[in-house]
């Protein structure tokens, strides 16, 4: 499908910002060239696949939002209703007074900073000592991390648990955030990271006698920060949505995260009470949505760092 | 401000290649200017790395002011590089990167501001000094590499080709400006590059390099007028010097058919062969084919001319050779106009020949 074609296109009918100016450019030179446009037809079977597409990702979306305002009687209606008649806010409300919502709320947010404080910190630390710092079996340790990549997590769940609960840790937050800090994947991609920085910048800070930790805070992690805000990011989203495990570990409102306790209300009602469960799910993802409205520019340019040259 | 001594100094990146640095040894003396200069891969680079503490050392040793450094990290060693691509660290404006190396030695503050002050107005670079290198020009940048390095005020900088990213009018000044401000300074300086006439107009003395060896370490003007081989000899000078293999009778040399009195002592050593070596300068024109001073001189058919205004050189290949003769580089003085598809007759110059043995290309001298 001729995509940069497409959006050719959207742009010549919308705005000249340079950017498109360029594209329309590039569109001119596709059609001396012979190989962009490509007539109506493809372009409408595009517009169609990305149609497509969106409806694919909102219309769950969509839906869990209405349900969550819907009257309990009008979630199983048929034909569907796409539009709660009338809309309460009936589901919030017992969303709040039937579980310990707040409670779980908080204990999200503690696992959530932790985990993630932890995997940043380990992840930029060994992936620079994997990168920059010079030890003998650097890449038998390297080789070892990215094997820890290769294993799901599922798999190790099991000896997990029978270690921890051995330790006593069962409803505990050190329980469920120390296994969930370990960090191969924020070290593979940190050390790329760290790879791609221009040699020279690290040799000349060394000559300037900066020390590995000095090195590291005023000179690489700067060079790094879209990268870094990127692992931060895809950490926290990850950590706030993590079931699995917490889901083993803590059966309470002292330690279980917002997941965990919106499985505890579906379970109270026996039938499920879809209301306040959908209710639950949209508060559970807020804040992960601003966070991303906030980091979410500096995010996508951290993912295509190094995809080109600059 | 510091001595430098390279004690068959060797650097081997692989076990079976041959070393890149190949047992140097050379003597730099306090305060000296000198360049390191040969064709790419002739392992200056590594040599000038080495001295850094950003290579290691395979072989040999080097000394600073008389101390192996074997073990030294580069950043407890005291010296500063300008590299190639200045290696500035984009997050910090002009004033942090000159100040990081101090606050890493925690100079005070008020040092540190004084310093870059005053690196700056050495540079010209005091507009510039809140700004970052991303909105800098290459020049500016350049600029901001060296403040960084003397305001360290080092027992040695280190210089891998900082100009050679700079355009042609700007490198010719930069060039004059470094130098100058060493004379200044008077600290030790290692300077590489592949540009012989950097290497010429800076340095004090020019060591050349080729594959890892070195060839020749000489002041500017010794390095033109005997160089040790055909190497150095067609480095060094530019138009090249054009060497000619000659066979050698009686004490004279026979230069595409002209003869060349050899000195009696350089011709016994010669044998019968020797490489006859003529810079462009030592050839004269001659109005006709028999009126040079032997009766003879060599016919010049002209293949390219380039004329630089004040003087102009002319490149031909001898009459009646073949492809696989060389050519002969010849300068002229601006009244003498040439075209290409002329015939020039020239003549070497008495006294001017390099003669150079044909087999191992080592310099005779008498």
């Amino acid at each position: 499908m001729s995509t940069p074609a497409i959006v050719g296109t959207l742009d010549d009918e919308t705005t000249t910002t340079p950017r498109s100016r360029r594209r329309r450019r590039d569109d001119a030179h596709g059609a001396e060239a012979g190989t962009h446009h490509r007539g109506p037809v493809w372009t409408v079977l595009g517009y169609a696949g990305m149609v497509l597409v969106v409806l694919l990702v909102a219309v769950p979306l969509f839906w869990i939002l209405i349900t969550s305002f819907k009257e309990r009687g009008d979630i199983y209606v048929r034909p569907a209703q796409w539009w709660p008649e009338p809309a309460t806010g009936e589901n919030y409300h017992e969303l709040t007074t039937r579980i310990p919502f707040f409670d779980y709320v908080r204990n999200s947010v503690i696992i959530t900073s932790a985990t993630s404080v932890a995997k940043i910190v380990l992840g930029v630390l060994s992936a620079y000592a994997l990168s920059l710092l010079r030890f003998p079996g650097r890449g038998v340790v390297f080789l070892v991390v990215i094997a820890a990549l290769m294993v799901p997590n599922q798999i190790t769940v099991i000896s997990n648990y029978a270690l921890v609960a051995q330790l006593g840790w069962r409803n505990t937050f050190q329980g469920i955030i120390i296994p969930l800090a370990g960090v191969a994947f924020g070290t593979f991609l940190m050390r790329n990271q760290f790879l791609n920085l221009p040699g020279e910048i690290i040799e000349a800070a060394r000559l300037d006698g900066a020390g590995p930790m000095k090195l590291l805070w005023r000179v690489v992690l700067p060079m790094s920060w879209p990268t870094l805000v990127a692992f931060a990011l895809i950490t926290v989203v990850n950590e706030w949505n993590e079931y699995l495990w917490p889901f083993l570990m803590s059966d309470d409102e002292t330690t279980a995260p917002l997941p965990v306790g919106l499985t505890f209300l579906q379970n109270n009602d026996g039938v499920t009470n879809w209301g306040p469960v959908m209710a639950g799910t949209v508060l559970a993802m807020l804040p992960i949505l601003v966070l991303f409205l906030f980091l979410q520019r500096q995010m996508i340019k951290g993912l295509t760092a190094g995809a080109v040259k600059s | 401000m510091a001595t430098v001594y390279f004690d068959e100094a060797t650097r081997r990146f692989s076990k079976d290649d041959a070393p890149a640095v190949d047992g140097i040894t050379l003597d730099i003396a306090d305060g000296e200017f000198l360049v390191l200069v040969g064709p790419s891969g002739c392992g200056k680079s590594t040599t000038l790395r080495m001295l850094a503490g950003l290579e290691p050392v395979d072989g040999g040793r080097i000394l600073v002011d008389g101390h192996d450094q074997k073990g030294v990290r580069a950043r407890d060693r005291d010296i500063a590089m300008v590299f190639q691509s200045y290696a500035l660290y984009p997050n910090m404006t002009a004033a942090q990167n000159m100040a990081f190396a101090l606050d890493n030695a925690k100079v005070s503050k008020a040092e540190t501001r004084q310093r870059v002050a005053e690196a700056a107005r050495i540079l010209e670079l005091e507009p510039l000094l809140d700004r970052k290198p991303g909105q800098m020009s290459g020049g500016q940048r350049q600029r901001v590499a060296m403040g960084r390095a003397i305001v360290r005020n080092p027992k040695v900088f280190c210089m891998d080709e900082p100009l050679s990213n700079l355009d042609a009018k700007l490198r010719v000044s930069t060039r004059s400006q470094i130098a100058g401000l060493q004379r200044r300074l008077g600290i030790t300086t290692v300077y590489v590059t592949h540009d012989q006439v950097e290497a010429m107009t800076m340095g004090h003395r020019v060591a050349v390099l080729r594959d890892g060896r070195l060839q020749q370490v000489d002041t500017p003007e010794r390095l033109y007028d005997s160089p040790v081989n055909t190497f150095v000899a067609s480095f060094i000078g530019s138009p090249a010097i054009t060497l000619v293999e000659s066979e050698v009778r009686e004490g004279v040399a026979h230069v595409h058919g002209v003869p060349v009195p050899l000195d009696r002592a350089v011709a016994g050593k010669a044998g019968e062969k020797a490489v006859i070596g003529l810079r462009p300068e030592s050839w004269h024109v001659v109005a006709s084919p028999t009126s040079g001073s032997n009766g003879s001189a060599v016919a010049l058919n002209v293949e390219l001319v380039e004329s630089l205004g004040s003087e102009s050189f002319v490149y031909g290949r001898p009459a009646g050779a073949g492809e696989e003769a060389g050519r002969v580089t010849v300068r002229l003085d601006k009244r003498t106009h040439l075209t290409v598809g002329d015939v020039v007759h020239v003549e070497p110059n008495r006294g001017e020949v390099h003669v150079f043995d044909a087999s191992t290309g080592d310099r005779i001298e008498a």
